[in-house]
This record gives C-alpha cells, sequence and structure tokens, in this order.
C-alpha cells in the first residue's frame, strides 16, 4: 500500500512516499519560497526519482491543519487535485499530530507540539504515550503553561512556536519543577514522513472498519464509497481545518461589523418613492 | 495565426479553472468557441453580508467548492478527463489567496494527468469571451475592458497580443459603482443595484462632470465624478434637501457611461477599426450597452459584447482564451505561481 503525503501547514513544504511501514521518499524545504513555487516541482522530481506516478498510489494524505491559511491551501488544492485525477480518497491528517509523531518519547513524556498562530497564540496539542490529551486549539502560550502543568511532570516541545515562546516555556514549567525538551533539528519542523506515517495508520483502520482492502477502493473507484468518514472522503469533501474563523467573519459574530456598516452607509431619503 | 480550422483537424477540449475573486468556475470549451459547459458557483450572497468580497471567505470558499465543480463542468459536457487536452487556470490578476487555490489545484491536475498546463490572464479571458459569444469575431478591433478591478481600452492585434491605448489613472469604473451604491445605501455589488436604480431615474437632472486626463485622450478618471457625487449627498444631507436616488443613480451611470463611449469610439475612429468589443462585468450594464450599440451604429462599426453570463467572472472565457495559447504551442509548467498584480500584457 502507497501513500503519497503532502504537508504545507507552515513554512515546509515537504512531499513524501510511504509504502507499507516504510519511508520511500521525502522532499523537504524551509525556505522563503512560497509553497505554490516548491510543493509541485518537489513531488514531480521524487515521483520522477521513485519511478511512479500518482496512479500508482492508494491514497493521498494531506496535512489539513491547523497551520497558515493559505499553506493549507495551497496544500490542500494540490491534494484534491491529484486525487480528482486519480479518483483516489483523500486522507486527513492533523498538522499537529503529525509533528507529534516526529518525535520519539519515553512513556510518561507528555508531547507539545507547538505551532506560531500570531497574535499572542499558539496552534497547540498534547499528546502521552500517542494518547490526546488536550483537543487541539489556537490557545495564549501562559494558558496553554497552566493547563500542561496538571498533565504530566516532564514535557517536549516542538514546532515553529518554539523559538518564539522558548524562554516563557522554560521559565513558567521549571518554576514548578517539570521537565521541559525541546526537539531538535532533525524533528523540530513538519515533515511529509510523518503525514504518511500518520496517513497510513488512518487509512488501515478506515479499511479495515470496511472490510475492504486497498485493491478494491481503487478498482471500484472513489465514487462507489458511501462509507467515507472525518479521516478517509472524497476529494471533493475535504477542506481544511483551521481552527479560526476569518477575521471579517468574528468581527461579525461580535457585532462589529453591523456598527461598521451603520456608519459607513448614509440614510438617504428616497425622493419619490417609500 | 491559423484561426479557419482545417476539417482534418483534431477537436481540442480544454477544461478551463477561474478562482481569482469570488466565483469558483470550471468549464469546457471546444475549439475555443464552443461551449460545452460553463459551471459558475457563485459566493455573492455571503459577501453581501459584508458589503464586500473577504478574501480569506473566498479562499474557503474555493476550497470546499473547486471539485464539484470541475466534476460537474465535466459531467455536464459529457467528458472526462481522458478526452480533455489541456487544463487552463486563472494566475492572475485577482485575489492572491483566491487565485492560489485554482492554480495549485490546475497543477496537480495536470501533473497527475499528464495534460498540458496553460496559464491565464484574467483580463484576456475577458476579452476572449467574445470569441465564443461572436463565433465570427477576429482579431484585430478596439476592445473596453471594464470590471472591478480594470478600465482599459486596447487594440486586440491578434489573440493574446494587446496595444493598451488608454486606462484608468484612478479608480476603476466599477470600483467607482461600487463606491456610489454603498453611498446611497444600495450595497454590493455596486454595479448591478446602481444600474436597476438608475432605470426610473432621469440621467440628466443631476450635472456630473467628465473627468478627463491632460494629454492623455484616451485614458480614464472616475475619482473626480466620485467626489462630485459624495459632494452632492454631503450637501443633500447639510441642507436637509431630500435625494432622488433614482436620479442620483442615473446621473452618475450617464457620466460613467459616456466617457467610456466616447473615447472608445473616437479611439476606433482614430486608429481605424471597425470592430467594438466590450468585456468584463460592467459591460453588463445595460445602459453602456444601449449607448455603446447606438454610438457605432451611428458610426457604422459593428459593436460586440458577451452574453450576461460570461461577462462575469466565468471559467469558458478561461478556456477560450487558452486555446489560442494552445495553438501557440504556450504552456505552462509545475512552476506556474499565482501574480495578483499581473498587468495586461504581461506573462
Amino acid at each position: 500500500m502507497k501513500i503519497l503525503a503532502i504537508e504545507a501547514s507552515g513554512l515546509v513544504a515537504s512531499v513524501a512516499v510511504t509504502e507499507d511501514d516504510v519511508l520511500k521518499a521525502e522532499f523537504t524545504v524551509n525556505n522563503k519560497l512560497t509553497h505554490s513555487q516548491t510543493l509541485l516541482p518537489m513531488l514531480k522530481k521524487m515521483m520522477d526519482i521513485l519511478g511512479e506516478t500518482v496512479r500508482d498510489m492508494d491514497a493521498v494524505a494531506v496535512s489539513a491543519g491547523p497551520g497558515s491559511f493559505t499553506g493549507l491551501r495551497i496544500g490542500a488544492a494540490t491534494a484534491k487535485g491529484l486525487a480528482l485525477a486519480a479518483d483516489l480518497p483523500v486522507i486527513k491528517v492533523s498538522s499537529l499530530e503529525a509533528l507529534m509523531h516526529q518525535v520519539s518519547a519515553d512513556r510518561d513524556d507528555v508531547i507539545c507540539p507547538i505551532m506560531d498562530a500570531r497574535r499572542g497564540q499558539v496552534y497547540c496539542g498534547a499528546w502521552k504515550d500517542g494518547k490526546k490529551l488536550m483537543e487541539e486549539k489556537a490557545e495564549a502560550v501562559e494558558y496553554l503553561l497552566e493547563e500542561l502543568d496538571k498533565l504530566g511532570e516532564s514535557f517536549i516541545f516542538s514546532g515553529d512556536g518554539v523559538p518564539v515562546y522558548k524562554e516563557i516555556i522554560k521559565e513558567r514549567l521549571k518554576s514548578k519543577n517539570k521537565s521541559v525538551y525541546f526537539a531538535d533539528s532533525c524533528n523540530n519542523r513538519q515533515r511529509a514522513a510523518s503525514v504518511g506515517a500518520v496517513g497510513i495508520k488512518k487509512y488501515r483502520a478506515w479499511l479495515e472498519k470496511n472490510k475492504l482492502t486497498p485493491e478494491a477502493v481503487k478498482s471500484e473507484g472513489t465514487a462507489a464509497h458511501k462509507n467515507f468518514d472525518d479521516d478517509v472522503m472524497s476529494s471533493d469533501d475535504f477542506v481544511p481545518e483551521y481552527l479560526r474563523k476569518p477575521q471579517a467573519e468574528r468581527e461579525k459574530d461580535a457585532g462589529l461589523l453591523e456598527d461598521a456598516g451603520k456608519k459607513s452607509l448614509r440614510k438617504i431619503a428616497n425622493g419619490n418613492r417609500s | 495565426m491559423p484561426t479557419n480550422r482545417k476539417d482534418d483537424m483534431k477537436d481540442i477540449y480544454i477544461l478551463g479553472i477561474e478562482s481569482s475573486c469570488d466565483e469558483t468556475a470550471a468549464a469546457v470549451v471546444k475549439n475555443g468557441r464552443e461551449v460545452l459547459s460553463n459551471v459558475i458557483s457563485s459566493q455573492i450572497d455571503i459577501h453581501t453580508i459584508y458589503g464586500g468580497v473577504v478574501p480569506e471567505i473566498a479562499s474557503r470558499l474555493h476550497i470546499e467548492n473547486i471539485n464539484g465543480v470541475i466534476r460537474l463542468a465535466l459531467k455536464e459536457a459529457g467528458k472526462t478527463f481522458e478526452d480533455i487536452d489541456a487544463i487552463a487556470v486563472t494566475y492572475g490578476p485577482g485575489l492572491v489567496g483566491a487565485l492560489l487555490v485554482g492554480v495549485s489545484e490546475a497543477k496537480a491536475l495536470a501533473y497527475a494527468l499528464d495534460k498540458p498546463l496553460i496559464g491565464v490572464h484574467h483580463i484576456e479571458g475577458h476579452v476572449a469571451a467574445n470569441f465564443i459569444a461572436h463565433p465570427d469575431l477576429e482579431p484585430p478591433f478596439i476592445c473596453l475592458i471594464v470590471s472591478g478591478g480594470h478600465t482599459h481600452l486596447v487594440v486586440v492585434k491578434d489573440y493574446g497580443s494587446f496595444e493598451i491605448i488608454g486606462k484608468t489613472g484612478d479608480d476603476a469604473a466599477g470600483e467607482a459603482y461600487d463606491k456610489v451604491a454603498r453611498a446611497v445605501g444600495l450595497g454590493y455589488p455596486g454595479g448591478p443595484k446602481v444600474d436597476r436604480e438608475a432605470r426610473s431615474g432621469n440621467p440628466h437632472a443631476i450635472e456630473f462632470p467628465r473627468g478627463e486626463v491632460k494629454n492623455a485622450p484616451y485614458d480614464f478618471t472616475f475619482s473626480g465624478l466620485k467626489s462630485a457625487v459624495l459632494n452632492y449627498i454631503n450637501h443633500a444631507e447639510m441642507t436637509g434637501t431630500k435625494i432622488n436616488r433614482a436620479d442620483l443613480c442615473a446621473s452618475f451611470q450617464n457620466a460613467v457611461v459616456e466617457s467610456l463611449v466616447e473615447r472608445t469610439v473616437a479611439c476606433a475612429k482614430e486608429y481605424k477599426y471597425d470592430t467594438v468589443a466590450m468585456a468584463g462585468g460592467v459591460s453588463a450594464n445595460s445602459a453602456l450597452r444601449a449607448a455603446m450599440e447606438k454610438a457605432c451604429e451611428e458610426e457604422g462599426m459593428r459593436c460586440c459584447y458577451p452574453d450576461i453570463i460570461l461577462c462575469t467572472d466565468n471559467a469558458a472565457m478561461i478556456a477560450s482564451a487558452a486555446y489560442y495559447e494552445f495553438l501557440r504551442g504556450n504552456r505552462a509548467d509545475e512552476y506556474l505561481n499565482a501574480v495578483p498584480n499581473l498587468k495586461l500584457g504581461e506573462r
């Protein structure tokens, strides 16, 4: 079983092919070029080197978020286009869960991937021994640290939120006699290999639940399947997991839009008609 | 440029994708002129709540709808991906986040299907809408391009080849409509709402200025007109005078239409072209269409404009423009990026 994995939720653009339990290829770039200039050229080169085509894959796994809105959409549109063309299912993988998977930890360590979400917040989650300890969310780092205090004694942080909040994390948790570690450069940023690793687990679970084989899904086509769920779906239905509403929508929900609207709209009596 | 198709030429089917603003669209067009499907998922009802297009919301809706729209375009055309000769996509100008959805999707499709990819300039697409509406229309001709973001007077010298004769120095015509519509409480989108309101008004009720640009007879300016309308409203408010909204809309529209039509016809005369075309969202305006037809008739010129559905953003026009790029052998590759400020004539 071969899974094509795509990761574009942050500054990293990364693509990988995972075959069963082995990583066959990964191409990762973390620089200033936009994902739109890196993702597909990397994918094409990787596939050429592997001698594979998209049609040789069984499914496309994609980092669904949270993360940079535009990055998520470039990853999503790429995954949706590939899966639509080759008629493959899309596997939705949390960018935080994939980041968590990169860190090898002892059973008692709490792994906390944090991504800089701007506006004083991080996108964050916490796992221990593979078990999710809190819902993924956008949170101020101070509140996150208070919550983590109750979840364990030893913590490993990774993600691009670390350079922004490293000092406050150390200070707050060490003052409570907790152990704090930070993942190093080979596993502290997003990588498609981990999206593939999480993706293949999810796909296997889905196949098992529905008593299907990857071959059957491919030969029947995605349109034949009514049993897609939140993890494995038709490329039509995949959307990123932003964890945040657009700013304009937040303002509308807060009643700010109405005021702004009232201000800009001039009340004009309409001459002849009511 | 060979435009007359020979009988033994294979038919070319192009799948067009457009997501530059607030419409998610896909279409299949045969040989650049025959629309087999033209699917548009409009987001306008949602953006109306906010009084204008919200880029982040537009981008989110594009990613939600794009695969369904493409699938429907193929289905309505009775085609599969195997029948498609090339994938075409708008890569600029437009909202960058919105463009990136279509560009990323199209690149992925073209790569996975091993089909040629063609990047299309959105405004060239609008011009190409005329090729769909008028199967016998061929360059050269004069084209007035008027939309929410553009006001250009160009000579279409050949397919994909333009000479810009005039452009706006400030607001685009459609932008002026949106601003005036907001000021008189008509809301978004301004063009069709002002047009409708103006139908019951007197276009000569209020004398608004027609802006002129010094030493550039074919350039446009709408900021003076816009200010005059806003001053008129402010003055009326201060003196407690009632405003006849229909008259105001009709008078504003008359000033815009006169500026557009006069320059277009004068340009056609000076450059000696006997065909005038219009393109872009504002070319759906009923007063502009009527005035341009009348002026062209008086000068013995042919007047072309697309059906309303092809004036607004759509993917059929993108596929049509791409056809002529396809014939020239122009291809984009996997490095194609969105260019939000792409200028007309730039590649």
